[in-house]
């Protein structure tokens, strides 16, 4: 009897699943996030003049609205992807809900990085108590807590329950958090595209605010899709590591001459 | 109806078997009301008591220590529950399980109302602040703290679930009562006269956060109890 492969590819693939994570789709969605990166810079930096009252610092926005606008769409993938692995109980659900927000993380992050560097260049510090940063942090401090609870082992069913209760909870305390900073701020932000977006914008400013928020949606989606495949794999790849222990703990007990576990007396 | 008063009868007991413990063992009450005080004069000793910072920041200071304390007693209020599986023979006893969620909300709410009272004399003792404002003042505390116990209550039992669960209580709860903690203040403060206007708008923002939390735990508590 031969003990089976130790290459955690070679493990996926012997338990079903695929060997990467790339597919004609995925290229597709990967060219044409790169290519429109590309195309958002161009516009951004060089094609859209600076604006008439945040001067140079407008480039900035063209980063800040999308990164935010993204992230908020991975919190609400993952809430409908906890709800529905509380209804369905299946791994999909589960892996969906944690990978985007993981996602969400990344982009909450950026967000507040550009954030400090808009607030450097504007106020001459990187940290003012301004409400969209505020929300912002807290938020992410939330989220930040999901992945630990994800991180820490435990049986799958229960980090897929305790996860997305949380994951629940959290995206239910945007709105109140977003209200409760805004008016402890003393904002009262008049209508704005997608809340974000200043509706005085027209001509490239516009487009190439627009432009980047379709551009980070499809970044968003390819880095999703990734990200859920590898950690579909990784469940694979776990999976076939406790059915390669217990295949090497039998092939053992045979070459022991029946000693359970292969553990000498 | 009857639903209703099943619900109703669970928390009943639920919330009576918290008190009943919490009275006989003294735990929480020991532990808290010193940990309060306690940060009451620490944060004295981190503003200077001389300059008026600690009757200017009253509210905050007050609401903050709150916040504290309850990780303390939402903590203590599942540690009850991890010993000898009573949670499982919870589940097990065929009690509604909204209803079980309400009791611990209530138990940990009487708990939380008996400390807010002494260090409301703490802080106008300590801080020297000017109580006042008596509708805006209890309503603002009423929904705050039921807004604490409903996330509490939720987070503890999640915790509660986890390996070293009792140490990211805090990482876990504290983020999601932020709003809770900014309406309370600003509600307080209006309601002590150092704000102006905007009063019944937090007390019904943390009347929101209330009632999305009581909803939501109500509703998630069963899978939550299901793990083991």
């Amino acid at each position: 009897m031969n003990p089976p492969a130790t290459n955690p590819a070679a493990q996926a693939a012997a338990a079903g699943a695929p060997s990467t994570t790339g597919s004609t789709a995925t290229r597709v969605l990967g060219v044409i996030s790169l290519v429109g990166i590309a195309a958002v810079a161009v516009f951004g930096l060089l094609i859209s003049p600076p604006d008439a009252e945040l001067g140079e610092t407008i480039r900035i926005l063209y980063l800040h609205v999308p990164t935010v606008s993204s992230a908020y769409l991975a919190f609400v993938v993952t809430a409908v992807a906890s709800v529905a692995y509380l209804w369905k109980r299946t791994e999909f659900w589960d892996l969906l809900a944690a990978s985007s927000a993981e996602i969400g993380v990344l982009f909450f992050a950026l967000t507040i990085f550009d954030g400090m560097m808009w607030g450097k260049v504007t106020w001459g510090v990187f940290w003012r108590w301004e409400p969209r940063l505020v929300t912002t942090t807290v938020l992410l401090l939330t989220y930040i807590g999901y992945l630990v609870v994800r991180s820490i082992p435990s049986d799958p069913r229960t980090r897929g329950t305790l996860s997305a209760a949380i994951g629940i909870m959290a995206v239910v305390n945007i709105p109140i958090t977003h209200k409760a900073v805004d008016w402890w701020r003393g904002l009262h932000q008049g209508g704005t595209v997608l809340g974000t977006v200043d509706p005085e914008m027209s001509g490239t400013q516009l487009f190439s605010t627009y432009l980047a928020l379709t551009v980070f949606m499809v970044l968003f989606v390819w880095l999703l899709i990734h990200r859920f495949r590898v950690a579909w794999l990784a469940e694979r790849a776990a999976d076939a590591g406790i059915s390669e222990a217990i295949s090497r703990r039998r092939h053992e007990a045979t070459l022991g001459g029946g000693s359970v576990g292969g553990v000498n007396p | 109806m009857d639903e209703l008063r099943r619900v109703a009868r669970a928390a009943q007991l639920v919330a009576a078997k918290d008190l009943r413990i919490e009275r006989r063992t003294k735990v929480a009450t020991a532990q808290m009301l010193p940990f309060a005080l306690l940060v009451l004069l620490l944060f004295a000793f981190a503003l200077d008591p001389d300059r008026g910072v600690l009757a200017e920041a009253t509210a905050g200071l007050f609401w903050t220590t709150v916040l504290f304390t309850a990780v303390l007693a939402i903590q203590r209020s599942f540690a009850v529950e991890l010993s000898n599986g009573v949670l499982d023979s919870l589940r097990l006893s065929g009690l509604s399980v909204p209803g079980i969620f309400l009791g611990k909300v209530a138990a940990l709410f009487v708990q939380l109302a008996v400390l807010e009272v002494v260090l409301g004399l703490g802080v106008a003792v300590l801080y020297d602040a000017q109580l006042g404002g008596w509708a805006l003042l209890v309503v603002v505390a009423l929904a705050a703290t039921t807004g604490i116990c409903a996330a509490g209550a939720a987070y503890g039992l999640l915790a509660a679930r986890l390996r070293q669960g009792s140490a990211l209580l805090p990482l876990l709860l504290l983020p999601l009562l932020a709003p809770v903690l900014i309406a309370a203040t600003r509600g307080s403060d209006v309601a002590l006269g150092r704000e102006t206007g905007g009063g019944w708008s937090w007390a019904a923002l943390l009347g929101v956060f209330a009632v999305a939390y009581l909803g939501l735990g109500a509703a998630l508590y069963g899978p939550l109890m299901d793990e083991t």
